[in-house]
């Protein structure tokens, strides 16, 4: 290139005359030269903008949109649960959990204790979480914050922080409802109970739209929904919260009184098969989660098995009654007060001599039944107890609902025949002596079981003809009677039928001595069978235990209200204690 | 025809008028016209990329005003006055940025600023125009093509201030800094052997250079020379910039609806990366027009240049000229993605700073340059 030669013979041009200025040329040259380069520089810059602008266009146009464009969630609407007249027990009030980006929090360390506080939480903690999520974009810090509070918190404006709308439920009758219920988790998801069983139906789906979001991603602007959502749907019960109520109480103040370990009451609505109340004890409030733990959630009236003891002679009976082998007049010796099955001994309290069938229910006399079973042939009896629901799951369709054990008749032996007469070697749950107890009280109908409240009549299945269940009905009336296991059972004005149970609780291979389940199943009123119930008291320690003394009170207290909220007409006006009709009986037997 | 030809006169007379004024003025026509358009260009792309503040395009008109009175002022100037503030102008600049750096290291970070109170101003800048003044004066009186002795010393001129800027560290200022002054070495007459054996060594110290250099400055290397490397974090700004570039297509998104700019994926949108919501909301078509706008500035200006007269006026005017490209050039190359990221904001459209002030000075000082060439040649 240029050599410059001239620039050496112009040195001698001192510039400091202004006007020649050295080289003009060579300078020209130069600046020529670099316009070119210049030009070439700026045609190369316009290029690479082509490149990126209609080569990369299109693959550059998707990145941009994946970058401000997202598909959000729509949260549904979880449904109301209600009872049976529309009272709600779990409903989903709208909150908003917080949630933090902590790679973009980190920037804003400083804010945190300004958050915590909107928050209410405590800062250490939340410095702990956010620091440990350090290699995450996106943390839950809170959940289920009050709208209150949410807006403290979206108001602070901290970058990285924020809300998500949800649903927490909210369940009024808290206690009371608990078990049947059940809850949901965070995610609004159920976990036990109707909230589980029926969680498709109730959570409905959640939509999706798309949403033009920031860099910080704050939603600016919905563009489209994608899928519409599909509410929850509303979840009437069967179940009336005012006869709850009066279950959970009664039953709260017998458990407390007999210092139980436990105990369940199941209300049954006779004609319907609907469930009226399901209480159990001990209890938990659902609004609470720190109380929530399996040994307090279980809904024991379905899923816990006990041995029924004597509340299952009258299905025993009912069988002896149907075979035609003994009628409500059959006289049953019972002397000398045992009875001896192979190698096993059963006997009674006391001798009762040669007593009528409703002396062995009211008496609850182990040696009557006994015989009573022995004469039937064994495959009747399984019918009859089949029939009953025993062994089978109940159509409640409540999750972790337990079958109950009745082994085959194939299986049975002499002895187990006569055990299982009075309530030992079969288990079942109070829910389904409960349904058989209605059953009964259905006069032989049985009706599925139903948490939910049933509008259309249900036509259910005969599985005992209606005269022998009427005339058993009668018989289980002399229970209640004084000289019965169970006068406490009695309700003023309404004729009872019902039958005690006092087992021994089974433990290590054989049966604890001092250790006992309460029971009492019954059906009122008698002459127009409208309610079933069942009330167990698990392990009394406070001196009672038999199950007319522990658990025959509680049903006295809870359909005596269940009768009075329902308004049924009482059969019985005349002075409790003098039936005429069962005293009519005893002497006709006599 | 006869109205049209008062017309025709009528605004004849317009022209001849504007003319005498801007020769009153000392300033260039066309250089003027391209410098207005382009600041217009620029209020309106800062309206849409500080997302619709008023405040940004008022503050940036206030410093279009203060640059054009500098520019005004300096175009009067003649070249000798301006040769005799050279050295004054440059050893201050030395002096403030010692104190800069001096106040940096004691409050232990990047220092730039010098705040008076009621302006902040970076002394920096300072020495985009100081040095290119002072290394041309230098060479006024002295032979050219400069001998080994003058090139030192021209190095030293020309390396003490840019590596003080890159000690505050502000590599990109430096950088320019440093252009300024080697382009009037260029155009002094350096020989091209010499040229070719500097950029060897160059070369040379950059590996060297490696070494002396921050850590983010070494990282901002390595995400250019692989952005996916950390997409989240240092290589986010060129990923960013090239979406948006690139998903403005042939005619852009439109003003005010470039998504990446306005829901800010794209960083410092209205400041170094300006250039990526030009490509964005004007597309294509948006940075043809503002390259070919710098072009016909350079071109004008180099013209300018070409025109002047004496070694101080000539290698003072054909510096900043060509300064002014290498401007463009490091913006646009970088938020393009052809360059390594470096903070230099698109003259006279990037917003803040006081570059706009810099650069209208220094396009007053070329318009006098060559506005005074007659009274120097007659």
């Amino acid at each position: 290139m240029s050599r410059f030669g001239k620039s050496r013979g112009a040195r001698s041009t001192r510039p400091s005359q202004g006007g020649s200025a050295p080289r003009p040329a060579s300078f020209r040259l130069r600046l020529g030269l670099l316009f070119g380069l210049l030009t070439l520089v700026g045609i190369g810059l316009a290029g690479r903008a082509v490149q990126l602008q209609l080569v990369q266009h299109h693959f550059l146009a998707g990145q941009g949109d994946a970058r401000f464009s997202r598909v959000a969630a729509i949260a549904a609407h979880r449904g109301t649960i209600s009872d049976r007249q529309g009272e709600p027990l779990a409903v989903s009030t709208p909150v908003d959990s917080v949630w933090v980006n902590p790679q973009e929090l980190a920037g804003n360390s400083e804010q945190l204790p300004r958050l915590a506080r909107a928050m209410k939480t405590d800062v250490h903690e939340l410095v702990r979480q956010v620091s440990t999520g350090m290699d995450r974009q996106f943390m839950y810090v809170k959940r289920g914050l009050q709208p209150n509070d949410a807006r403290k918190v979206r108001d602070l404006g901290i970058p990285g922080v924020n809300l998500t709308r949800e649903y927490r439920r909210y369940y009024p009758a808290g206690e009371v409802t608990g078990h049947l219920l059940g809850f949901t988790d965070v995610d609004d998801v159920g976990q036990e109970g109707i909230e589980h069983a029926y969680d498709n139906w109730l959570g409905g789906e959640d939509g999706a739209k798309r949403v033009i979001q920031d860099s910080q991603g704050h939603k600016v602007e919905d563009v489209e929904g994608i899928r519409a959502v599909r509410p929850g749907g509303d979840l009437r019960l069967s179940l009336d919260l005012r006869i709850q109520y009066l279950a959970y109480r009664e039953l709260k103040a017998a458990i407390r009184d007999n210092r139980a370990r436990a105990g369940s009451v199941v209300v049954i609505d006779v004609r319907s098969g609907e469930v009226l109340a399901m209480v159990n004890q001990p209890a938990y409030n659902p609004n609470d989660r720190s109380q929530i733990s399996p040994a307090v959630y279980r809904n024991r009236a379905a899923t816990d098995l006990f041995e029924p003891g004597s509340s299952i002679k009258p299905f025993f009976v009912a069988a002896g009654i149907s075979s035609g082998r003994f009628n409500a007049n059959s006289v049953i010796d019972t002397n000398p007060g045992f009875v001896q099955v192979g190698a096993n001994t059963i006997s009674d309290e006391r001798n009762f001599g040669a007593i009528p069938l409703s002396m062995v229910l009211a008496k609850s006399s182990n040696v009557g039944m006994a015989r009573l079973a022995l004469a039937l042939e064994p495959r009747q009896i399984w019918n009859t107890l089949s029939g009953f629901g025993f062994g089978q799951v109940s159509a409640s369709g409540f999750p972790g609902e337990s079958a109950g054990v009745l082994t085959n008749f194939s299986h049975w032996r002499t002895i187990s025949i006569a055990t299982m007469s009075h309530g030992y070697g079969l288990s079942v749950t109070p829910l389904q002596l409960a349904q058989a107890y209605a059953t009964l009280g259905a006069l032989g109908i049985r009706r599925p079981v139903s948490l939910l409240r049933v509008d259309t009549p249900v036509t259910g299945e005969r599985v005992l003809d209606g005269q022998v269940c009427a005339s058993l009905l009668h018989l289980l009336e002399s229970v209640i009677t004084p000289e019965g296991t169970a006068p406490l059972a009695q309700i003023p004005g309404f004729r009872v039928a019902g039958k005690t149970g006092t087992a021994y609780k089974a433990e290590g291979g054989g049966y604890s001595l001092d250790r006992y389940v309460g029971t009492f199943g019954g059906v009122v009123p008698v002459s127009n069978p409208r309610l079933a119930a069942v009330v167990v008291i698990d392990e009394p320690t406070a001196g009672k235990h038999h199950g007319g003394e522990v658990a025959a009170p509680v049903f006295s207290a809870v359909l005596g209200g269940a009768l009075r909220l329902l308004g049924v007409p009482p059969d019985n006006l005349r002075p409790a204690g003098k039936d005429a009709v069962l005293s009519g009986t005893h002497v006709a037997q006599r | 025809m006869i109205m049209d030809d008062n017309r025709d006169s009528a605004a004849k007379r317009t022209f001849s008028a504007t003319a005498r004024l801007l020769s009153a003025l000392k300033l260039d026509g066309p250089l003027l016209v391209a410098l207005g358009l382009l600041s217009l260009y620029a209020l309106i792309v800062q309206y849409s990329a500080s997302g619709q503040s008023v405040d940004t395009v008022l503050r940036t008109l206030m410093r279009i005003g203060l640059g054009t009175l500098a520019m005004i002022a300096l175009a009067h100037s003649s070249p000798n006055f301006l040769r005799s503030l050279a050295p004054w102008l440059y050893f201050a600049g030395i002096v403030l940025l010692l104190v800069v750096d001096a106040i940096g290291y004691v409050g232990k970070g990047a220092q730039r600023w010098l705040d008076l109170g009621l302006i902040r101003f970076q002394p920096s800048e300072i020495m985009k125009l100081a040095v290119p003044m002072f290394a041309a004066s230098f060479m006024h009186e002295r032979p050219l093509p400069p001998t080994w002795r003058n090139l030192l010393v021209l190095a030293v001129i020309i390396v003490a201030p840019a590596g003080l800027v890159a000690m505050q560290p502000d590599l990109g200022t430096a950088l320019l800094i440093f252009a300024t002054g080697a382009l009037v070495v260029l155009m002094a007459g350096l020989q091209w052997q010499i040229i070719a054996g500097l950029a060897v060594a160059a070369g040379g110290l950059g590996v060297i250079g490696w070494n002396f250099l921050h850590d983010y400055q070494r990282q901002r290397i390595r995400i250019f020379l692989d952005p996916q490397s950390d997409p989240l974090g240092s290589g986010y700004h060129i990923i960013q910039s090239q979406i948006a570039i690139g998903s403005g297509g042939l005619f852009g998104k439109g003003w005010m609806n470039g998504s990446q700019a306005q829901l800010e994926f794209l960083p410092e949108r209205s400041t170094d990366f300006i250039f990526a919501v030009i490509g964005e909301e004007f597309g294509l078509l948006g940075l043809l027009v503002l390259l070919l706008l710098y072009l016909f500035i350079v071109s004008r200006s180099l013209f300018l240049a070409s025109q002047a007269s004496g070694t101080f006026a000539r290698l003072l005017a054909s510096s900043l000229a060509l300064t002014f490209f290498v401007y463009v050039f490091i913006n646009a190359g970088m938020v393009s993605g052809l360059l390594p990221v470096v903070g230099v904001p698109l003259p006279l459209i990037s917003y803040g700073g006081t570059s706009v002030v810099t650069l209208l000075a220094g396009f007053g000082i070329l318009m006098g340059l060559y506005s005074h060439r007659k009274l120097v040649n007659s």
